[in-house]
């Protein structure tokens, strides 16, 4: 689960990680009033969206006056911003967060993060603040230092000496960075964060630290344990099928293609995905029905597949193992009776009462049902239903 | 021979009186696994399934002396089973719990390896050794015995794999579903390891996914190490990069964890690579045939 930058800065407000003075308004006559509350007489007005690259997208604004704020937050809120994360075709804008001016000296980065192949979180840091951490990983590994640190045992002094002294930092400096690295390390472990992210991190002409920008996500596992963190969730930031599949317990994806699909298992629907590809077809979605397959399952499979209008032909792709087929098979015929299926149904089913299940699918009077007898034969017959051939 | 467990494991259950840890004990048992007893606390001294219940691990080994553990404990307490099967001395811990937070599970694996025990999984199906113990939650029909090891990151996939293997006329000798999360107690190259031991095993299947580099560093190690041919398919060619495909571990993170980038790698490495996931089966008697 992804969260706002402004519901990050909470976080870190929470744990002493120093952010400017800042205020989220969703209506852009507030806009005069927080910046009041917040002072000064610089502010920057930006729009909360879970994607990165929002200043190019004119996403982010600098406001030299309290008009400028809510002319700038009428702008943002409502707009349609599109950057390289969104997609071409972006995404509303409906709330936006006004800062306080901050005097940058220097623009740094510091992240954490699961590193899966040494299996334990990592802090890394970077002179190079404000540009896409990817590319800098690409282009200039060197300038990104990293840290593992062991949840047993903590943040030490060592950590943040060996990644203070990367960023070639004074002694002053260095002291400051380290409260504020500790800090950091916190609002990862005790959130069961899985990315946080401060892109840039301002070294402020007084030699203090702060979060400029603040991305976080969590670990999807460990929300049981976090009320006030699932709390947080936007739903507009996700799509509508996604999250009613979720409420059955089913995974859903959704793809551009035209072949929809319902598997068990989530490898079994990705390579499902993938020989439909292979033969030539398009892959409308993932979606893994999970081990306990049942008829209310398929059906709910089916509406949200059916939500989606591209899908031409649905691939139902079943190894029984615990799951007995036939009810499977049964659960197929139930659905259809509920939910009108139009368009062709290519079903395999293959395991546990596979024969019994592929008789079912013969016996039935419904037209738009095709069976398959394995994996091959299913992508090409699906295919074949789509193309109209 | 076969790898990690056989028909003299000593098999116990955690979370056996449980709704799910019944029904996977009973297949088990049915299998022919020698289930030695289970652990639900607060229900030590009943008799479940004909089999005794204790209140902790401890216990179980002293008095059954179980060097397997099957664990079916909701996500939540799971970590603290794993821990509580390497201190109470059991040797082979499988863990099928889905949903532990990543957290616990680097905790859990540092804990494990402290103690040297082998942990599968967690988020697996378990292993089978075909004819002699399933440890897990796999139907056991479909792995007719055989001299094919199985290494597999997924549930219903790894049964698809092994059926493929059995169509084309070859069998298992253990299969081993590693887990779907970012992290997991026993990697690929571990059993890579134990295979190329393994007089029974003539031939290896690998069946991975996006997410993470366990393929590559796998390929790196086959090159100078593994003298038995290795078939294999990598699952989300079509995953689009920054979404979770039901795993928490399938996910392509920036340009990193491609299927692309596996199979590349795998090839590489003298892997014989199949793109089709229907045709498996048909590569692996290809590569024994030879």
């Amino acid at each position: 689960m992804n969260i706002h930058e402004y519901q990050a800065k909470q976080i870190f407000a929470k744990y002493g990680v120093p952010i400017p003075k800042g205020k989220m308004v969703e209506k852009a006559e507030d806009a005069k009033d927080a910046a009041r509350e917040i002072g000064g007489n610089i502010w920057v007005v930006k729009a909360q969206i879970h994607a990165g690259g929002r200043g190019k997208g004119g996403g982010v604004k600098l406001a030299r006056s309290i008009d400028e704020v809510e002319k700038y937050a009428s702008d943002i809120i409502g707009m349609t911003l599109v950057t390289h994360q969104t997609g071409p075709a972006g995404k509303l804008v409906k709330k936006a967060y006004i800062e306080g001016g901050i005097d940058i000296k220097k623009e740094l980065y510091l992240g954490m993060v699961l590193d899966r192949a040494k299996e334990l979180p990592v802090m890394m840091a970077s002179t190079e603040g404000g540009v896409e951490i990817e590319k800098v990983a690409a282009e200039t590994p060197e300038r990104i230092i990293k840290v593992e640190i062991d949840p047993l045992t903590g943040f030490q002094g060592y950590h943040a000496r060996e990644l203070a002294f990367g960023l070639n930092l004074t002694k002053e400096q260095i002291k400051e960075f380290g409260k504020f690295a500790k800090a950091l390390y916190k609002v990862y472990t005790l959130n069961d964060a899985s990315l946080v992210e401060i892109n840039p991190l301002v070294l402020t002409a007084d030699d203090k630290f702060i979060a400029l920008d603040a991305k976080m996500g969590f670990d999807d596992n460990a929300l049981f344990r976090h009320p006030d963190i699932s709390e947080m969730r936007d739903f507009d930031e996700e799509d509508p099928a996604e999250i009613e599949a979720n409420n059955y317990g089913l995974s859903y994806v959704k793809l551009d293609g035209n072949v929809g699909c319902m598997v068990n298992g989530a490898g079994l629907a990705m390579s499902t995905m993938d020989i439909i590809k292979l033969e030539g077809g398009e892959p409308a979605n993932f979606l893994d029905v999970g081990g306990k397959a049942s008829a209310s399952t398929v059906a709910k499979g089916f509406e949200i597949i059916l939500k989606d209008s591209n899908v031409k032909a649905i691939l139902v792709n079943i190894f029984g193992g615990i799951v007995r087929c036939d009810r499977i098979a049964n659960g197929i015929l139930e659905a259809t009776e509920t939910i009108k299926v139009e368009v062709p149904i290519v079903v395999r089913l293959d395991g546990t009462n596979a024969k019994e299940a592929i008789e079912i699918i013969g016996n039935s009077s419904l037209t738009n049902i095709i069976s398959a007898t394995d994996l091959g034969d299913a992508a090409r017959k699906v295919v074949k239903a789509v193309k109209g051939v | 021979m076969s790898i990690l467990v056989n028909k003299s494991s000593r098999v116990i259950v955690q979370g056996f009186t449980g709704k799910e840890g019944t029904f996977h004990a009973e297949q088990c048992i049915a299998y022919g696994t020698n289930i030695v007893g289970g652990v639900t606390p607060g229900k030590g001294g009943q008799t479940h399934l004909g089999k005794p219940v204790f209140h902790t691990v401890k216990e179980a080994v002293k008095a059954t002396k179980a060097d397997t553990s099957l664990i079916l404990v909701p996500p939540a307490f799971a970590a603290d089973a794993v821990m509580e099967a390497a201190a109470s001395g059991i040797k082979v811990i499988v863990c099928i719990t889905e949903g532990i937070p990543t957290r616990d599970v680097i905790i859990a694996k540092k804990f494990t390896d402290n103690h040297n025990v082998t942990l599968i999984g967690p988020n697996c199906p378990g292993i089978i050794t075909a004819d002699e113990a399933k440890v897990g939650i796999m139907p056991g029909f479909v792995f007719k015995k055989g001299t094919i090891g199985l290494i597999s990151k997924s549930g219903t996939l790894t049964y698809e794999m092994a059926n493929q293997v059995v169509l084309a006329g070859l069998g298992i000798t253990t299969a081993i579903g590693i887990g779907g999360d970012p992290i997991i107690g026993t990697t690929i190259i571990d059993l890579l390891k134990l295979f190329e031991k393994d007089q029974e095993t003539k031939a290896i299947v690998i069946i991975g996914e996006i997410g993470g580099d366990m393929e590559i560093q796998a390929a790196e190690y086959i090159k100078g190490n593994i003298t038995k041919p290795v078939v294999a398919f990598i699952a989300g060619s079509t995953a689009p990069k920054g979404k979770r495909m039901g795993h928490a571990g399938a996910i392509i993170a920036g340009s990193k964890g491609t299927a692309q980038e596996k199979k590349d790698a795998l090839a590489k490495a003298g892997v014989t690579v199949v793109d089709s996931p229907a045709n498996v089966g048909v590569k692996v008697r290809d590569v024994f045939n030879k």
